[in-house]
């Protein structure tokens, strides 16, 4: 199972962080300090795989940000590689070519994917077109309900001119 | 407008935050904006509540408080609108965890949306109920969650499937409710359904055996098919990565079967040829590949034996220590490790491999390859791996050194068969990385070295040569300094020499040199420093020629700001200068210190503190054998501690040797025992750190249980019917002036004004051959001063001549005693001698008398000598 899903930039900075065991404020700090001590600082050829705390973390870089997934020892490090892979493409596909940036602005949208795919630390879906059709029509609810309240508001607006 | 207002938009803030230069200007945002959020929660804003929260989040993030935003969530969750459920369900996951009891009120507003109509609003539900879920909670939605994994929409199922995982896992009682649902969704061909679902019957099985039997009997065939279907099916663009059909199904199908196959023949009989498709047809050229061919190999390992498919499995790990993606070597040796349990050989096989991989650098790799290696270790491997290991210490990273260091030391420890090799090994890893060294290892080193007689020789000069080329590793240096201590002549008279030694010359002020360059680095620790010290006492004996120089390099830290040295260089200064006749008997060599002791000391278990008084002698504190005679005593014993000598078992040794901070040692009570001899000036000499003379009452008498029992007992005796004792004692001395100040009418306490108050006597020492009572009077006039009548009464049959009793008192006391009644003393108590002492107690009515004794004598002309400690005076005196 993950126990929680980080993402760091290259300079240390939470982008998302996703706890799926309890941890507590201060040990949520802590942990995010320590990982990024020991992840950030490790060199580009070595392999995706730090072990802490009796855990093992399975990170990727994409550009400048590092994804961070923390497991069981005894589970498959190289699953969970394909599970970090899988949630950046759907992430590429929704904002098309993803950017740190997009990340920032829009991170309530990146835990909305990470929602769609994983759940209690377990993977939930395989394919990334149903994710992608999930959240397309979460945003389109999301968007009919939002026209609706400006042409209320609109309606009303116009009615105590 | 007031751009931080809580009317700026989410966007803005980020901005505002992202522009930030200082951490200080970043906190005046933050802090500004959480004031409005917080004006606009009092207000109960219902229009920018969601943005509000979605801000919140932010800051949340940034490692800013948040809690105040937690109600919040609560409001969102509970209006009706999707979209602010949706922002209400992601802050409740993002700024609350399950123990905090806020949750607790989002429990009805789940249930209701659990059952709404709408399936996005259902999932939201599930979703938050999967991931932050407590124990109430899953009980009461439980029912709903069993439910939902029948729904019409696959992506409900799904999502209910990895709720009741977090169920199951929160209230593991409720699993037998999921076992049917859970085994009706295996049969579906929705892949997230799937996936969950066997993710969830995973998780059941470990949490009930029920489950398990189960899905054996109903689930297994199925299973199968799945894997076979999805092995061979045709290529799915939605779900295929690098030209494979959904790893991660895949992987699950692997892993379910392997807990169905584990322990039962029959299922694994039937997926053997699955297994042995998949391991041969996955294509290992991509990640994903690898990670089934990584989870097949580990189902293989654990089901029911099949040789064939175990070639297999071992011949993919042989494959993957040997790829070049360093990802796949990790696993690789991790994988291996759980092999070896299975098929010692085959690992054994990899051997070389895997040595490459200690060296390799990547610190994940190394550290599972070190583990691996010390797991592969065995008798007839062990010469070269060490070999292999203690020539990369040399070059290997100094992060990674205390690791290897410990892993190489444990495997010298475990399987050395020659007591040489294992010197000479831990040597070379001691001048290699001696400060890595742990203590428990160096002080084994130590014992093994003591133990070994013949070797003593040959230790010592190898530690000088290593301590001359590796003179920074402070380990090495403290077992050199040790060595040389106690078997420095060996290094200047090359004595035991072996065959294999080049001879070398050392003089004895070079070993001299040693110590004192080692006392002198400025990296060189307290422990490292008083051990240099005790060695270089115990050279000042053994090298009569460099005495002189020794008691210079002693004397230079008479000054030192340690206490522990001031006090060491000071008494060994005293010893070296006033005690030559002695000097030798206390510094020689450290009797052999008992491996077995010591062995059980480091499991854990303390060895059976009671000792015999003929072990006294060897497991005295500092391991210096006890001298005869102790001239000394009166000199040194007295201003120091009441402690009894803890009986210490080897174990103790190192820590007392060395020991800056010994435990009080009155927690020993009871399994001390009466010396004989001056152990304890050797332990005030030596020892440091034993708490202070103590004279009240209650202490003394624990403290002098370690003269005799039968005193104590008397104590105690004493002190349990105080009334008549004490009353009469005490109340005249403290109660009349008193009284006369304020009645000078009442009738005075004549009876005791002239000759002072009366004290009982006391049992001052006792043994089966000898009592001393002692009678107490006031001087006239002056009660500082007490006169003591001590009566000595023989209880042997033998006639003790020569007989002489001693006595010494703290520093606060002056003491002078009157010549005795005689120096025969006849036999069974048929007479006795008299003495007259008189102490003057500079520190009356605040500390109570204290004294020690000694009584020496002779019995049909052999020596006797008896000592003591007297703790038990009536209080006042």
């Amino acid at each position: 199972m993950i126990h929680f899903v980080l993402l760091i930039s290259r300079q240390g900075k939470v982008r998302l962080t996703k706890w799926y065991s309890p941890y507590t404020q201060k040990e949520r700090t802590k942990v995010v300090r320590e990982l990024s001590g020991l992840i950030l600082t490790r060199g580009p050829k070595l392999c995706n795989f730090v072990e802490w705390r009796g855990f093992k973390v399975v990170y990727k870089r994409y550009a400048s940000l590092y994804f961070c997934m923390c497991i069981n020892q005894d589970d498959n490090e190289l699953e969970i590689l394909e599970i970090i892979h899988h949630f950046v493409e759907i992430l590429d596909r929704y904002f098309g070519s993803v950017c740190e940036l997009d990340l920032i602005f829009n991170f309530h949208k990146a835990y909305y994917i990470l929602d769609e795919l994983l759940i209690a630390g377990e993977l939930q879906e395989s394919s990334k077109k149903t994710v992608a059709r999930l959240i397309a029509a979460q945003d389109s609810l999301v968007e009919a309900a939002k026209e609706q309240a400006s042409s209320i508001s609109n309606m009303i607006a116009q009615a105590t001119k | 407008m007031n751009p931080f207002s809580s009317g700026t938009r989410l966007r803005d803030m980020i901005r505002a935050i992202r522009a930030c230069k200082t951490a200080a200007e970043e906190r005046a945002v933050v802090r500004k904006e959480c004031a409005a959020i917080r004006s606009a929660v009092s207000e109960n804003d219902n229009e920018y509540r969601h943005r509000n929260l979605a801000k919140l989040m932010f800051i949340h993030m940034l490692g800013y408080p948040t809690h105040f935003g937690q109600m919040e969530c609560l409001k969102l969750i509970a209006s009706a609108g999707f979209p602010e459920k949706r922002i209400g369900y992601l802050g409740l996951m993002l700024l609350l965890d399950e123990r905090q009891e806020v949750l607790m009120l989002v429990t009805n507003s789940l249930k209701q949306d659990l059952n709404h109509t709408n399936q996005y609003i259902v999932g939201l539900a599930l979703c938050a109920l999967g991931n932050i879920c407590s124990a109430e909670m899953a009980r009461d939605l439980a029912p709903e969650v069993e439910r939902l994994l029948q729904f019409r929409d696959p992506n409900i199922r799904k999502k209910a499937a990895l709720c009741s995982i977090r169920i199951i896992k929160k209230v593991p009682d409720l699993a037998e409710n999921f076992i049917n649902p859970a085994a009706g969704l295996l049969k579906e061909k929705h892949h997230g359904v799937l996936i969950t679902g066997l993710q969830l019957c995973i998780d059941l099985c470990t949490t009930s055996a029920e489950a398990l039997e189960y899905f054996r009997k109903k689930c297994t065939e199925a299973v199968v098919k799945s894997l076979k279907d999805v092995a061979n099916s045709p290529y799915a663009p939605e779900y295929d990565i690098s030209g494979i059909t959904d790893p991660f199904l895949h992987i699950r199908l692997l892993r379910f079967l392997r807990i169905l196959g584990h322990g039962d023949a029959d299922a694994s009989d039937c997926m053997n040829d699955i297994l042995a498709q998949v391991a041969t047809k996955t294509e290992s050229n991509k990640n994903a590949g690898n990670a089934i061919l990584y989870e097949c190999v580990e189902t293989i390992m654990s089901i029911e034996d099949n040789s064939g498919l175990r070639v297999l499995a071992i011949n993919i790990l042989g494959r993957f220590l040997s790829n070049r993606d360093n990802n796949i070597r990790y696993v690789a040796l991790n994988m291996l490790m759980r092999a070896i349990t299975v098929d010692t050989q085959a690992v054994q096989r990899h051997r070389a491999t895997i040595l490459e991989c200690v060296k390799d650098s990547d610190a994940s790799i190394r550290k599972r390859a070190l583990e691996l290696v010390y797991l592969l270790v065995n008798e007839s491997n062990v010469k070269s791996l060490t070999k292999e290991l203690i020539e990369y210490l040399e070059v290997s990273d100094q992060d990674f050194k205390g690791d290897l260091t410990a892993k190489t030391c444990s495997i010298v420890e475990k399987f050395s068969t020659d007591k040489i090799w294992y010197i000479d090994q831990m040597l070379k890893v001691l001048s290699e990385a001696g400060s890595f060294v742990k203590d428990e290892v160096w002080h084994a080193l130590i014992v093994v070295i003591s133990n070994a007689s013949n070797l003593h020789g040959y230790t010592v000069r190898s530690l000088y040569k290593a301590v001359q080329t590796s003179g920074d590793q402070e380990s090495l240096v403290r077992v050199a300094v040790w060595c040389i201590g106690e078997y420095g002549e060996m290094l200047v008279n090359n004595a035991g020499m072996l065959g294999i030694e080049e001879p070398i010359t050392v003089t004895e002020s070079d070993a001299v040199d040693v110590i004192e360059i080692a006392i002198k680095r400025h990296i060189s620790d307290l422990t490292t420093q008083a051990m240099c010290l005790i060695a270089l006492l115990k050279l000042s004996c053994r090298f009569p020629v460099c005495s002189e120089r020794i008691k210079d390099i002693i004397v230079q830290y008479k000054g030192s700001l340690v206490l522990e040295l001031q006090q060491r260089s000071i008494e060994f200064n005293s010893v070296i200068q006033k005690h030559q006749n002695i000097r030798s008997l206390l510094v020689e060599k450290m009797p052999v210190l008992d491996e077995a002791t010591y062995s059980g000391r480091r499991a854990g278990s303390l060895p059976a503190t009671v000792s015999t008084s003929n072990g006294a002698a060897i497991n005295l504190p500092n391991g210096v054998a006890k001298p005869s005679a102790a001239p000394l005593v009166d000199l040194l014993d007295l201003s120091s501690d009441d402690a009894p000598v803890p009986s210490s078992s080897g174990g103790d040794f190192l820590q007392d040797l060395l020991g800056v901070d010994l435990a009080p040692a009155s927690s020993q009570l009871g399994t001390s025992q009466t010396q004989k001899s001056g152990t304890d000036v050797l332990l005030d000499l030596l020892s440091i750190g034993t708490p202070p003379a103590q004279s009240s009452p209650s202490t003394s008498d624990i403290l002098s249980s370690s003269l005799d029992n039968k005193i104590s007992v008397n104590t105690l005796q004493r002190l349990s019917s105080p009334s008549a004792l004490s009353g009469q004692a005490s109340l005249p001395a403290v109660g009349s002036p008193v009284m006369d100040l304020l009645d000078g009418f009442a009738p005075n306490p004549a009876m005791h004004e002239d000759n002072g108050p009366a004290y009982p006597s006391i049992v001052a020492f006792e043994t089966n051959s000898l009592k001393i009572i002692f009678n107490f009077s006031k001087a006239p006039g002056n009660p500082q001063t007490t006169i003591i009548q001590a009566t000595f009464t023989n209880k042997s049959p033998n006639v003790y001549t020569d007989f002489i009793f001693q006595a010494a008192v703290p520093k606060f006391l002056q003491l002078h005693l009157d010549p005795a009644s005689g120096n025969t003393l006849a036999a069974s108590g048929d007479g006795s001698i008299t003495q007259d002492l008189r102490v003057t107690n500079s520190q009356h009515g605040k500390k109570s008398l204290v004294m020690r004794t000694r009584i020496s004598y002779k019995v049909n002309n052999k020596e006797v000598l008896e000592e003591g400690q007297i703790n038990n005076f009536p209080r006042g005196l």
